[in-house]
């Protein structure tokens, strides 16, 4: 049977989605599942794991050293407690990303990358060249298999009636000086979060400035959205970094996804494949995206997004 | 020498719509245009800069790959590295594999900085850095949007989920590259014609003491699901009544 060691990511004060949905790809390869928290004060982060459907155990790390997630002091820790699983998973974040290649190596172990469908507990589906090609690898007797799991293709574990024991892991930490956490800087917000959110609005280059980019902002609150934005808008300076949707930025899979003044490059729309409703305004009918919106709305977006955020309040009034 | 390294990938430029082939054992490449993977040209770019502000003395780039990466290497030395390193394999391998590749080339070539790509476009895999990092047992500062040399160590901004992280990492250290780094220079003919006559080196596999070991195996590549055109709307307010009809409005 299969043991399988789930790498939780956090923020200090809660497990992310991610985590959930990581676990639920846990749950396709089949086995007993521990749940890995590491950090600095996390009983309340690891009570939470333990109520999360399918996990087993929760081994914590739980050190001042682990206040931040850096994956060089984090990989030997996990390394030392690897060999007794057959399976080590991480969430396909930058989180996941930046520490399971490092601790795979220090297993001497390849790494299988952004796994998106399970067909055996050695055999995986994984994109690759942008999504547009989807590879098959066979992990064999290869052990353990060190993974990380492409979230959007995974929907989160619920809470369990039950709770799982909750262990401290017996390693040493290791004495890791050459890497120091500075800071870091989220841009204070309070709309949903764009990976999970269920409804997400992205603009594109074609807002022209940060100043007309609040036009997305509207719309999204019109429609209880999270904001996204293309690789152009972002570079530009219309909207941060955290969110650029696409093959180098987020791949979410929300329940509608707006585009507005976007393209369609193959590397945006690597990020939004798995949305269930994908919405797009774009003044050029001949524009890429329309090829795989499901609605389409030829239209300047100055004009027509204004429009829509009136006809969406007409409704909501309609409606109360 | 104060030197940096910069792993430079050939690969399927990231203009070209890629196609499975029909027997499903690979995608088509044959006759398709190859170029640097665009994070390389980054790490490249930046590793020049900091050789232009005299933080550092050498730029040599390193690539793992068949004879025909020369014409990449070229391409980098055109953009002013000094000098190239061919390892001659297929550059398909594990990155497990080119990472223990790029680790003997660290120890011979002593470099302060390895920097790469945070993934090669092709397979996506996003594993070589972080993999050399952990086998040299160095620091790692991967998706990178800012990279400032100060003595001995480094201060990184990366891009990660929550916005921007910032490092401190004593040298040596491995740093890989996201897009927003820098907008990599444009090669003019002049450095073309010069860079033919800059040392490119190739080195075999077994010079460097290494095995490959692939471990998995590619069993199948297919096409994607195709999400099918659907249908236009003409005005603002018939898309609310689509979204209506879906219950998302
Ligand atoms: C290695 C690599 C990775 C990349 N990763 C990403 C990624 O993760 N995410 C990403 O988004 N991009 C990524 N890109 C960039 C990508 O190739 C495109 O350049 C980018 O997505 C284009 O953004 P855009 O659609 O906003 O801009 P454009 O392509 O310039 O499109 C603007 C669109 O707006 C329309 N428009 C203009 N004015 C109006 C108006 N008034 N009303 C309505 N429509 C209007 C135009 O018709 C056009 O279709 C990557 C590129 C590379 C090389
Ligand atoms: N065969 C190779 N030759 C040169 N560089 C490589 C090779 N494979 C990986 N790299 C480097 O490692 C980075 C990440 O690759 P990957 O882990 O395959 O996504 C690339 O951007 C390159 O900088």
């Amino acid at each position: 049977m299969s043991r399988i060691l789930v790498i939780a990511e956090h923020d200090g004060r809660q497990l992310n989605a991610a985590t959930a949905k990581c676990l639920r790809c846990a749950q396709a390869i089949g086995g007993e599942i521990t749940l890995a928290v590491l950090g600095n004060g996390l009983s309340a982060i690891a009570e939470d794991g333990a109520r999360l459907n399918g996990v087993t155990q929760v081994l914590t790390f739980d050190s001042p050293a682990n206040a931040h997630p850096l994956a060089a002091v984090f990989a030997p820790q996990l390394a030392a407690v690897a060999a007794e699983f057959s399976h080590v998973l991480a969430p396909s974040t930058t989180f996941g990303k930046d520490l399971l290649p490092r601790l795979a190596a220090l297993l001497d172990v390849p790494a299988i990358s952004d796994i998106m469908a399970v067909e055996s507990a050695s055999r995986f589906q994984r994109p690759i060249y942008a999504g547009n090609a989807i590879l098959t690898v066979e992990a064999g007797e290869l052990r353990p298999i060190c993974a990380t799991v492409r979230i959007a293709s995974f929907d989160a574990v619920e809470k369990a009636g039950t709770v799982a024991a909750i262990q401290p892991a017996a390693v040493a930490m290791p004495a890791v000086g050459h890497t120091r956490f500075v800071a870091v800087s989220s841009p204070a917000s309070d709309r949903p979060d764009l990976q999970t959110a269920r409804r997400v609005v992205s603009g594109g280059r074609a807002l022209g400035s940060a100043e007309k980019f609040q036009l997305i902002y509207q719309l999204a609150d019109a429609l209880g959205a999270a904001v996204g934005a293309s690789r152009a808008a972002v570079d530009a300076g219309y909207a941060p970094n955290d969110l650029q949707v696409g093959q180098t930025g987020k791949i979410i899979a929300p329940e509608l996804y707006v585009a507005l003044g976007i393209s369609g490059a193959i590397q945006h729309l690597t990020g939004i494949k798995d949305a269930r409703t994908i919405v797009a305004i774009n003044k050029d009918p001949d524009a890429p995206i329309f090829e795989i919106a499901d609605f389409g709305l030829v239209a300047d977006l100055f004009e027509a997004v204004p429009t829509l955020i009136a006809a969406l309040a007409d409704r909501a009034r309609a409606r109360t | 020498m104060k030197r940096i390294l910069v792993a430079v990938k050939r690969v399927v430029d990231y203009n070209i719509r890629i196609r499975v082939k029909p027997d499903n054992t690979g995608v088509i490449t044959e006759g398709v245009k190859q170029s640097i993977n665009p994070f390389d040209e980054i790490a490249l770019e930046e590793a020049l800069r900091l050789r232009e502000k005299g933080l550092a003395e050498e730029v040599v780039v390193v690539s793992i790959g068949p004879a025909d990466v020369q014409s990449q290497l070229r391409t980098a030395l055109a953009m002013g590295a000094d000098r190239a390193v061919l390892v001659n394999a297929s550059s398909a391998i594990e990155p497990l594999d080119a990472a223990k590749i790029f680790l003997k080339l660290a120890e011979r070539e002593q470099p302060f900085l390895f920097m790469l790509g945070k993934q090669a476009i092709d397979d996506d895999n996003n594993q070589t850095g972080q993999m050399l990092a952990g086998l040299w047992n160095r620091p790692q500062a991967t998706f990178a949007s800012k990279v400032e040399i100060i003595g001995d160590m480094a201060r990184v901004t990366r891009e990660v989920d929550a916005g921007l992280e910032s490092l401190e990492v004593d040298l040596p250290a491995v740093v890989t590259v996201d897009l927003r780094l820098n907008e990599p220079r444009y090669v003019k003919l002049p450095d073309i014609i010069k860079a033919k006559k800059k040392p490119l080196e190739t080195l075999e596999l077994a010079a460097l003491g290494i095995t490959l070991r692939p471990r998995l195996q590619a069993l199948h590549y297919a096409p994607p699901s195709v999400r099918t055109r659907g249908v236009m709307v003409k005005d603002a307010g018939e898309l609310v009544a689509a979204l209506a009809a879906r219950g998302l409005v």
